[in-house]
Parts: C-alpha cells; structure tokens; sequence
C-alpha cells in the first residue's frame, strides 16, 4: 500500500473514533437534558410559593428588614457566577463568563466593586487564569446540582451580606446564571437576587391582590426565616436551569461535531479512494511499461 | 358536612402532598396551631424538626415530618413550603433511627444539629416517641 493512502486511512480511522465519543456524548446530553428538565419542574411550586409569600410580607411590613432595605450608597456587590464543570458545552461557559463580565463592568460604573463567587470549575479557573481575587468557590455539581449544593452557597452569600461592607461584606447579591429558554436558546442573564427588587405596576396582580396576612411569630420573625429560604430556592433554581442549559448546549455542541466528523470522513474517503485509483494506474502503468520494455528487448536479442 | 380546607405541602425539589382535609395541626416557632377551614390569612414560621398532621374527613390521620418550613394559610387553602418534607408513609423508621443515633455525636456543629432535628422529625411524624 502506498504511503499516501495509509495516511488517509489512518486518518479516516481517527476521526471515527472521535465521532463515536461525540455521539455518545450527544447521546448522553440529550437524555440529561429532560431530566434537567423534569428537576427544574418539580422545583417550579416550592419557587412559585416562596416567592409569593416572600413579596407578600416584604409589600405588608414597614419592617426595615436589612434584607429588603436598599443601601444607599452601595460598596461592594456580589455576583454569583453558575458555569459547568466541564467544557464541550459549546458556547455556554463563554457566554455565562461574558455575561459575569458585563455584570462587573456595569457595578464598576456604579461605584460598586463586584466580589466573585463562583460555581463550577470552568468559571474557577477563568478567574485563577487571570489571577483575580475570589471570595468564594464551589464545583462538582454543574451537572446535577441539589439542594444541599445551593444552601451551601446561600449560607455563604448571606453571611457575607449580613457582614458590614468594611469587614469583608456586601450590599448587594447578583446571580449570573444561564436561563433555559427552550432546547434551542439559553440565554445567560445577570439578576438581582438582593435586594429584592420591588416591581411597581399599576396592572392587578394575575390571581388577585394578595390577601392580608398575620404573620406568627411577627413580620420580622417571619422574614427571617423566610428571607434565607428564599435565596437558597432562588440559587437552586439558577443552578437547575444552568444544568438544563449545559446539557441543551453540549447535546448541541456535540451534534454539530458529529455532523462534521462525518463529513471529515467522506471527505477524507473520497481521497483515499482517489489515492487508490492512482496507485492502480500507476501499478499497471508500470507493468504495462515494463512488459512494453521486457517485449523491445526480446525482440533484440532473437 | 364540615367545611373542608385545601392543602398542598411543598418540598424544594417535589410536591408531597395535596389534598383536602378538615383540620391541619402544625407548630409554629411560637406554638401549636390548628388551621380550620375559613382561617385568616396567615404566614408562620414552622419549628424545626417538628410534624404537621392533616386531619382528614372520616378521622383518618396523615403525618409528615416537616423541617425547616413555613405555612401560608389564604383564602384558596394552606400551603406547606419546606426543605424537608417526608410522609409518614415514606419514612424508615430503621434508618431515621439510625441517622439520629450517628447525629447525635456530632451535636457541637449546626450541621449536626440539623441533623438531630431532621432524624427527630422523621420519628415523630413514623409514632415513635422521641
């Protein structure tokens, strides 16, 4: 075999495998995809109640809590950045970074330093690569992120929020997360998650005002208990839509290098073929040469 | 007929429970507190590592262990938010036991603490008497 097309066919064999590997790993995303799915679901009450209990006592109470009140001129902000732990997500981390980025220059131009936290390796060492400070860190779970996860860093996020600004806290909480939109589109969206963020509408509410409350032990007492409740449920819901968001763009990610695999390897076949043929033409060029030459000297000596 | 209030009891990743019953009993952090049909709104903090009991119509009893919850009594019914939730039904007695008995060396950390209230919850709500 001629050297060229043992190159093609080596080649050829390579990229087969790679594409099994991104195959299976399409494969794998898609299943994980409505999981996610079903976990971002089942979470959907507890959040829709959470939130619904938080704003009717956060509209009733004239209590200043510190969790509700806004800080006049705000210092130091956190933001919590959700990426994954692995790559060949596509543009999912890139994006969930960039928007972290935007994030930061928008507190900067408001007089706020931002303070990072971050979940999932991928934003860890973005941030180690440029040798920027962290105030907190935690990965492993991108994938399948659970509650106990999500109280983890909301313990962290209200501590260093209940801490006055000069001893290492911060006045406000950002989330950077990646909304999962549809199988199509996830959008990387920055919010704030503290203060809450009082919504003023003149249009009523969709079921109704909400009905006047007393509150056990007291209003206070109640939001206390509530407030971290409600940044923990917050936090896991961010975390599960960022799973479902991972695992829609890797699917995506992996699907289009399968694709293109494949296409390497008709590419690359219709080369080796081309080799082949030649090696053939010039094999019995050869021999028809060498017969031709064999035949004119024959004829010489006889 | 008694007037009958609806219930849905909320745990973070899933809904436990929801239904109508005549009665729902819970503790509060101030409290024991009975919810009947036509109650005030209300928001309570619940205790740690207690029980909630639904009283259905017929005499019939449901207990859930609940820790680190809240109730929200409106005018459509009660909801039950917590991050632990678990029916009785769903409870092994063997293993609550057990996860008590690990927890309780380790009393000194919060996390320990927890714990020993999440494993008291579960055996209160399975009978057992803690």
């Amino acid at each position: 075999m001629g050297a060229q097309l043992r190159v093609y066919r080596r080649r050829i064999r390579s990229v087969q495998s790679t594409k099994k590997i991104t195959r299976a790993m399409e494969l794998i995303a898609a299943s994980r995809i409505v999981k996610a799915q079903q976990r971002v679901a089942a979470a959907q009450p507890y959040a829709d109640a959470i939130t619904r209990a938080v704003s009717a006592v956060a509209s009733q109470s004239s209590s200043d809590h510190p969790l509700t009140t806004t800080h006049e001129n705000a210092t130091r902000a956190a933001m919590l950045i959700i990426t994954s732990d692995r790559g060949l997500a596509g543009a999912y981390n890139a994006n969930a970074l960039r928007a972290g980025e935007e994030l930061a220059a928008l507190l900067r131009s408001e007089g706020k330093e931002p303070v990072p936290f971050l979940i999932g390796r991928k934003s860890i060492g973005y941030y180690k690569f440029r040798g920027r400070e962290v105030a907190a860190s935690w990965s492993g779970f991108s994938e399948q992120p659970t509650y106990p996860d999500a109280k983890t860093a909301a313990d962290a996020l209200i501590e260093a929020f209940l801490a006055p600004a000069d001893e290492g806290g911060v006045d406000e909480i950002h989330i950077v997360y990646t909304e999962y939109v549809s199988a199509l589109t996830q959008r990387a969206t920055a919010r704030r998650i503290l203060p809450l963020v009082v919504e003023e509408t003149d249009e009523p509410a969709p079921d109704g005002p909400l009905p006047l409350y007393e509150f056990e032990p007291s209003a206070e007492g109640v939001l206390d208990a509530l407030l971290p409740r409600y940044v923990e449920s917050r936090i896991y819901a961010a975390l599960l839509q960022s799973a479902a968001s991972e695992s829609a763009s890797r699917r995506r990610a992996m699907k289009s290098a399968s694709d293109n695999a494949e296409e390497l390897v008709k590419t690359l076949t219709r080369l080796a073929n081309q080799a082949r043929q030649a090696e053939i033409t010039q094999e019995i060029s050869e021999i028809v040469g060498g017969a031709d030459a064999l035949a004119a000297n024959g004829s010489d000596k006889r | 007929m008694a007037n009958l209030v609806s219930v849905e009891i909320v745990a973070v990743d899933r809904e436990v429970w929801s239904g109508d019953v005549e009665m729902v009993l819970a503790r509060t952090t101030d409290g024991e507190i009975g919810i009947l049909a036509g109650h005030v709104p209300l928001l309570g903090a619940l205790a740690e590592g207690g029980i909630v009991r639904l009283m259905e119509e017929g005499g019939a009893e449901t207990k859930v262990a609940v820790h680190g919850g809240f109730l929200s009594v409106t005018n459509e019914g009660v909801q039950i938010l917590a991050e632990l939730a678990e029916l009785e039904s769903e409870i092994d007695v063997a293993r609550a036991q057990r996860q008590l008995d690990e927890a309780q060396g380790d009393q000194d950390s919060d996390e320990g603490q927890a714990r020993v209230l999440r494993a008291t919850a579960r055996l209160r709500a399975a009978g057992q008497a803690v």
